[in-house]
């Protein structure tokens, strides 16, 4: 009995625990400071798609829910940034987690019709708050600047540090806060709330014979999904010092999941894996042809799902256990 | 299928088998008194108080737990992921996102334990869809186990397991608390009149009759529309 007890303790420890080859991922992620010094724009915007990549990952990868609107949550994360910085001040960090509370607040509500659909109603839910709102942002345009954009947003600096034209502060600023994020997102997972949201992807029927409260499990992972995509467009604002009406687009939203299904779902370095990948091939591929670099990403999509249906990252842990 | 004019009271620690024809209710009943389906009519009491309006996962937590006839399990969690995941619920634990864990190692030695009294010990770290299909069953019956029952529900513990391990499998459940009160549905009789001190017998969405194995294995009705034609299969 003894026994089994400091084995069952072990094996979540042994879960938590950090592996090498994370704190590799995370030091080679300072590479770009050095190698590529004219690519930390790129980075930068890497580390933002990134983030929101990680916050559609908690919905999709480990509570199972899909979304085809997830893009509502990052835009209102930008335009609160934006308005914040335009008219009241232009702390960013303060910025973060007003659009995180924001974005989280109305992730929330949201959710509370979201969580009662499953499948195709759910897609189609999602995907049409996320066309209302990019509408309403649109004509409201008093406020957003509509179709033009959010103009007149100056964020100068973060802790001291001026945005500079190289991008080393965006890029410094977006990958620190990517990383308290992932921090974030790896506890979510390894708590008794990760365990139970996968349980809930597992066997959403199951749950209740176990005293589960399904829904309310759900409305919580939507809000603080959503209030980790609303970091991830105040990131954007604050990186790019402008808000567009495409924050808020269905594009925004399917990349964010062809990014995800790409990497890995349910796997939190997946999303962040597929980012880099989808963001460099996107600026090397447009670099050959402009007009129809997607045909590039269709044919990556098209691979990945019948040869790797488990991502790339899932590609390559098979592999890895293969060899083992 | 309809199950009507059922009136039915399981008394504390007492075995009771749930036996009928194919298509008798007897799902329909499990279903009806743990909430997944709605009665038009009727009340159904937990002890003293009236469960009949509250969710399934509120009656889980008043103590009615049910295992199922087909496999409704986690598969991509480990044993002991799915059954940590039924204490952390019944703890009040689930809800928390902030914490790791290996700080609920109290919650993860007890479902250890629970597998290890249904004969899963050395399962715990595997895979539920790679446990061989017995120790699914099993695991069935720890996963309500752990949300500490006093009414547990068994829709066939052992359909599809071979005679040799349904013996194992009723041997673990004839091991449980005393206190427990116990409703199975079972279609072997030797089964049935071996672990049963009283026994349901449902046809047509009602119960037919209820008694003692010696009472029911005499009875005129219960030969006639049960017993047998199962003798004379």
């Amino acid at each position: 009995m003894a026994n089994a007890s400091s084995t069952a303790a072990r094996y979540f420890e042994g879960q938590v625990r950090w592996r090498p080859l994370e704190i590799v991922f995370w030091l080679a992620a300072l590479l770009p400071f050095v190698v590529t010094p004219a690519y930390l724009s790129l980075a930068s915007q890497v580390a933002i798609t990134a983030l929101f990549a990680l916050s559609l990952d908690l919905l999709v990868g480990y509570a199972g829910l899909v979304s085809l609107g997830h893009a509502a949550f990052f835009g209102l994360g930008a335009y609160s940034a934006g308005l914040l910085a335009k008219h009241f001040w232009n702390e960013p960090l303060s910025g973060l987690i007003v659009a995180a509370a924001l974005a989280g607040i109305v992730g929330y509500l949201l959710s509370h019709i979201i969580v009662r659909f499953r499948h195709l109603t759910l897609i189609m839910l999602t995907l049409g708050i996320g066309l209302l709102l990019h509408e309403v942002a649109n004509s409201a345009t008093w406020l957003t600047g509509g179709a033009d954009g959010l103009q007149g947003v100056k964020v100068t600096s973060v802790l001291g540090f001026r945005f500079d034209l190289y991008g080393r502060t965006a890029y410094s600023y977006s990958l620190a806060t990517l990383f308290v994020c992932f921090l974030v997102a790896r506890r979510i997972v390894h708590s008794p709330f990760g365990l139970a949201l996968r349980g809930i992807r597992e066997n959403a029927l199951r749950m209740p014979a176990l005293g589960a409260p399904n829904q309310a499990h759900l409305r919580k992972a939507y809000a603080l999904s959503a209030a980790m995509a609303g970091v991830a467009g105040a990131l954007l604002t604050h990186t790019t010092s402008t808000v567009s009406l495409e924050v808020l687009s269905f594009g925004r939203s399917a990349d964010v999941l062809v990014i995800l299904i790409l990497g890995g779902a349910g796997r939190l370095y997946g999303g962040i894996l597929g980012a880099i990948i989808y963001m460099v091939a996107r600026d090397q591929f447009s670099g050959i042809n402009p007009q129809y670099w997607y045909f590039w990403i269709g044919l990556l999509l098209v691979a990945v799902v019948m040869f790797l249906p488990n991502g790339i990252l899932g590609g390559l842990s098979a592999l890895y256990k293969k060899s083992e | 299928m309809v199950a009507q004019d059922i009136s039915l009271a399981l008394p504390k620690g007492v075995r009771h088998a749930l036996i009928g024809p194919n298509g008798a209710g007897k799902t329909t009943l499990i279903n009806l008194l743990t909430g997944m389906l709605q009665p038009d009519r009727g009340d159904i009491f937990l002890s003293e108080e009236r469960v009949t309006a509250l969710r399934p996962e509120a009656r889980v937590r008043r103590g009615l737990a049910r295992t199922f006839q087909i496999n409704t399990l986690f598969p991509k969690l480990t044993a002991l992921e799915s059954v940590t995941l039924a204490v952390l619920e019944r703890e009040g634990h689930a809800h928390n996102w902030w914490r790791g864990l290996p700080r609920f190692g109290a919650s993860a030695d007890e479902a250890a334990a629970i597998l290890a009294s249904l004969n899963l010990a050395g399962t715990e770290n595997r895979p539920t869809h790679e446990l061989p299909y017995g120790q699914q069953r099993l695991l069935e019956i720890a996963l309500a186990l752990a949300t500490r029952p006093r009414v547990l529900l068994l829709d066939e513990p052992a359909a599809g397991v071979p005679k040799d391990e349904s013996a194992g499998i009723f041997g673990a459940i004839a091991g449980l608390s005393s206190d427990l009160t116990i409703l199975f549905i079972e279609h072997d009789m030797d089964v049935v009149f071996r672990f049963a001190s009283r026994i349901l017998v449902m046809v047509g969405g009602s119960i037919l009759v209820e008694g003692t194995p010696e009472e029911i294995s005499r009875d005129a009705q219960v030969r006639e529309v049960y017993l047998g034609k199962a003798h004379r299969g």
